[in-house]
């Protein structure tokens, strides 16, 4: 008897509108938001449950064809992106908020809920889910773990990281763990901090803890404008230094406000070279406290203006503009490359000089949105796609951009992730050696790396390709001219 | 240094030579019940006092780079003048305590349940394998997604995987004010109140119920600790500075006993275990117990049943068997598979209660 084959498996245990093998039904699978790298996989299925995804995994594990899970796909590095060979899981069917609990704050959630959904699920209760990336309409929990996603107040709260507390996770070979605990840690090495951000390659996350924040009584933002980007980025460190944390501290140069204030009219100084948006937030009287300090840090530090949100209203829209950057990018430009690099913040003015230079060389515009706080950096990389060799231009100005943040001690990937995009930057960023013990880990987990393939950690054999070896044991590889922690 | 380690781990993987990372030994009587074999596990030590030094640190990036060797205590000091701190609050239990022990150890003290773990604060660290490698992960900003988080992986390894000879940190400022106040109660209302006052967003840093009084700590801003103060009442502690840093450093008369001290970490709302002597801290999430051989099975049930585990913290080393009861058969492969990745000569103690994987040799 022939045995089974894959799609027949898959049948049994997936009803038939969980399994999707049509061309036309898995077209919408074909990116996420990265959308310049696209494939159609093998087939898409949409499991209901824990059980069915451990019965896919079992199967496919059994016929060595790899998966690729998927939340909202709204990942810009090309995590979610198919691969013709694989079998994409989507958690779009598994959205239900499990259980709350109020006093412990702490709920516990399926992979597809939606970011914001678990915040307007616990708002009556005065608690929210902190980490709050500007897609989190859209993007789902699960894909925040596999991202370790932040937002414009992770310097105060924290990034995913800091706010899950237990994960269920099915392993390549269906078997099912659980990571982290309901208590504030557990017995053994912490593979809690391995799973998290590790981008889909470790194993498939079908249950989240998250803790939750109580919400602070009140917010308030102060927008202030500088005639410099670099008097701009001084007075973020001034901030710090006089034993500030705000709740969120963003800064924008004069492409990205001018972008944002035609799209959503945000009211943004635009004569100013640079304006800084930071938060406080907590009780009235702390918040008044704080206000007033941030309010004279910024005047010393050469702010032109400064505008203080009156109430909530008037805070959502000095924000609205920094939320919609991406999207305001997209309107003045046919097509935009979003940068996530991460640099010590002093080198901030050599940064945005460099990626000036850069936009001459390319003859490509570029706005700059920064997590000023923690020195995450979004340059956004204007071009169009259909004048030829404008997409070239535009990743190699952006393979330039990121090598130019290890250079200065910084990283390549604050928050999205390494996925298909950032993969050869990876073998700038570490060496042999530590690529190796990477992926090392993932054979713990994934023995004939099935899950997730080619992405986020990449070969030496395609590093040797690419012609960039990092340093290694001071004996410098090939090619290898750049610096690193 | 980091050469002569090399060399020195590397001699040891050839002949089959056991090491032993040890800074100032202050958590060494944590070993028998997390380093599985440390019994068996005889070897040199690998002192690491000798490298240490602040490697770079610059408060307007609230990032601190340490070497391993470097006492504790020296880098708070440097910290606290720049007005910062290393906010998970690590207890040293002694003036030696290193850097690389306190994460390797992973202890983070009061302020935990609040600011975050030891494992929350790093942002990088390195480390030589038990090859003889010297590999860096992580970096030294405040958010780096590329690679797999290696580097808080260390955290609370034990010197399982390697010298830890690097670490970089995450500071935050000192809170401008603090205050705490003492409320007398029954247990059940206390993890009641330690839960609800954090709920409804007050400027909490520490808890600890012990004695039949709950011992809370305001910090933040000004305004912030007066208000909630004012709200909640209780009688003033004076010298509260002094009494979390005995607390921290478990010189409360709560820990002078001869009873085995069982850790238990649990869910925070999970009510009090009322057959043990107890105290309760991080919000309710960490309780000691006082364990004798009539109770310590009853604790680690109820541990379980409580959504977390025990474990002995001072005491014989009968913990074994229960932690590994925490470690599903899958879990405990991968953990093992992890640990022969940077240990494939087993030159390194194991950790309990992750099996030793087949050395390699
Ligand atoms: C307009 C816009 C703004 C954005 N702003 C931010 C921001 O402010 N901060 C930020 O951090 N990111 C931001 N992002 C990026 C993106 O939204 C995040 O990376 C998000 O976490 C992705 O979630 P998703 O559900 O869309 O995941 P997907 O894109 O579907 O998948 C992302 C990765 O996660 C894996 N994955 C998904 N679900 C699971 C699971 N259950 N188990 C295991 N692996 C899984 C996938 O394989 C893939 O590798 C933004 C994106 C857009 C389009």
């Amino acid at each position: 008897m022939k045995a089974p084959t894959l799609f027949e498996e898959l049948a049994n245990v997936l009803s038939a509108e969980s399994l999707k093998i049509a061309e036309e039904d898995l077209r919408p699978y074909e990116c996420d938001g990265l959308s310049m790298y696209r494939a159609l996989p093998k087939c898409v299925v949409l499991p209901e449950d824990e059980k069915q995804i451990a019965e896919v995994m079992r199967i496919c594990h059994a016929h060595r064809v790899s998966v690729i899970a998927r939340g909202a796909g709204t990942g810009l590095s090309g995590g979610a992106m198919p691969d013709p060979n694989s079998v994409v899981l989507s958690t779009a069917k598994m959205m239900k908020i499990i259980d709350i609990d109020p006093l412990a704050c702490s709920a516990r959630v399926q992979p597809g809920v939606r970011n914001l959904a678990i915040s307007e699920a616990v708002a009556h209760l005065g608690l929210y889910y902190a980490p709050d990336p500007s897609s989190q309409i859209a993007c789902t929990i699960g894909g925040n773990v596999a991202e370790n996603s932040g937002g414009v107040h992770c310097l105060k709260y924290g990034l995913t990281i800091h706010n899950v507390r237990k994960l269920r996770v099915v392993l390549m070979n269906g078997d099912i763990v659980t990571l982290g605990s309901d208590g504030l840690d557990s017995p053994g090495y912490d593979l809690l901090a391995v799973m998290i951000g590790s981008e889909g390659l470790l194993g498939i996350v079908t249950e989240v803890t998250v803790k939750l924040t109580p919400k602070p009584k009140l917010a308030q933002v102060a927008m202030a404008s500088f005639a410099s980007v670099e008097t701009a980025g001084a007075a973020v460190g001034e901030i710090i230094a006089a034993g500030i944390i705000p709740g969120g501290l963003e800064m924008m140069d004069q492409i990205a406000t001018e972008a944002v204030e035609g799209f959503v009219h945000a009211g943004y100084d635009l004569s100013a070279a640079a304006i800084l948006l930071c938060e406080s937030d907590g009780t009235p009287e702390e918040v008044a406290d704080e206000m007033a300090r941030v309010s004279d840090v910024l005047r010393k530090a050469g702010a032109t203006d400064i505008k203080v949100s009156e109430n909530e209203e008037q805070r959502a829209r000095y924000w609205s503009g920094r939320k919609n950057a991406f999207p305001a990018t997209g309107r003045i430009s046919p097509d935009y490359y979003c940068m996530d690099g991460t640099i010590p913040r002093r080198e901030l003015p050599r940064v945005l000089n460099e990626i000036a230079r850069l936009s001459e060389k390319y003859s490509l515009r570029c706005a700059n949105v920064f997590h000023a706080g923690d020195g995450n950096l979004h340059p956004l990389i204007m071009f169009d796609a259909n004048v030829p060799g404008e997409l070239q231009r535009a990743e190699d100005f952006g393979a330039e951009i990121l090598e130019l943040c290890v250079e200065v001690g910084g990283t390549i990937t604050g928050e999205h992730g390494v996925g298909v995009e950032k993969i050869n930057q990876m073998c700038v960023q570490f060496s042999p050696k530590e690529l190796t013990r990477m992926h090392e880990i993932k054979h713990a987990f994934d023995e004939h790396a099935l899950l997730n393939p080619g992405k986020a950690v990449p070969t030496l054999h395609r590093c040797a390709e690419f012609g960039r070896m990092k340093v290694s044991q001071g004996k410098p590889m090939p090619f290898a001219n750049l610096e690193r922690f | 240094m980091i050469e002569t380690w090399q060399q020195q781990i590397k001699e040891a993987a050839a002949r089959g030579g056991k090491l032993t990372p040890r800074g100032g030994g202050t958590k060494a009587f944590l070993a028998p019940s997390h380093a599985g074999d440390a019994a068996s596990h005889v070897g040199d030590m690998l002192d690491t006092r000798s490298h240490a030094g602040i490697v770079e640190y610059d408060p307007k990036e609230l990032v601190i780079v340490v070497k391993c060797g470097t006492r504790v205590a020296d880098v708070e000091k440097t910290m606290v003048d720049a007005g910062q701190m290393l906010a998970f609050e690590p207890p040293h239990f002694g003036e030696a305590a290193t850097i690389g022990g306190l994460v390797a150890t992973g202890n983070s003290g009061p302020r935990r349940a609040y600011a975050g773990s030891v494992r929350d604060f790093i942002l990088g660290a390195k480390v030589i394998d038990g090859k003889g490698d010297h590999l860096a992960f992580g970096g030294k900003v405040m958010k780096n997604v590329a690679g797999f988080d290696v580097s808080r992986l260390l955290t609370g390894s034990f010197g399982t995987f390697g010298v830890i000879t690097e670490v970089a940190f995450k500071c935050l400022p000192l809170p401008k004010a603090q205050a705490t106040r003492v409320f007398e109660m029954e247990s059940a209302n206390a993890i009641e109140a330690m839960n609800r006052w954090y709920s409804e967003a007050d400027p909490i840093t520490a808890t600890t119920f012990v004695d039949g009084k709950l011992y809370v700590r305001f910090a933040g801003a000004e305004p912030a600790v007066k208000t909630a103060v004012a709200k909640r009442g209780g009688t003033v502690l004076p010298n509260d500075v002094e009494w979390w840093r005995d607390w921290r450093e478990q010189r409360h008369s709560f820990f002078a006993t001869n009873a085995e001290i069982h850790r238990v970490s649990c869910k925070s709302t999970a009510a009090a275990l009322d057959d043990a002597e107890t105290a309760i801290e991080w919000g309710g999430a960490l309780r000691w117990v006082h364990a004798n051989a009539d109770n310590a099975a009853k604790v680690r049930y109820w541990a379980n049943r409580a959504g977390g585990h025990a474990s002995i913290w001072r005491g014989s080393t009968s913990v074994h068997a229960n932690a590994a009861q925490a470690l599903s058969e899958s879990l405990k492969q991968v953990q093992t598979k992890i640990k022969t990745s940077f240990d494939p000569y087993n030159v390194f103690p194991n950790l309990s209660p992750v099996p030793s994987g087949e050395a390699a040799k």
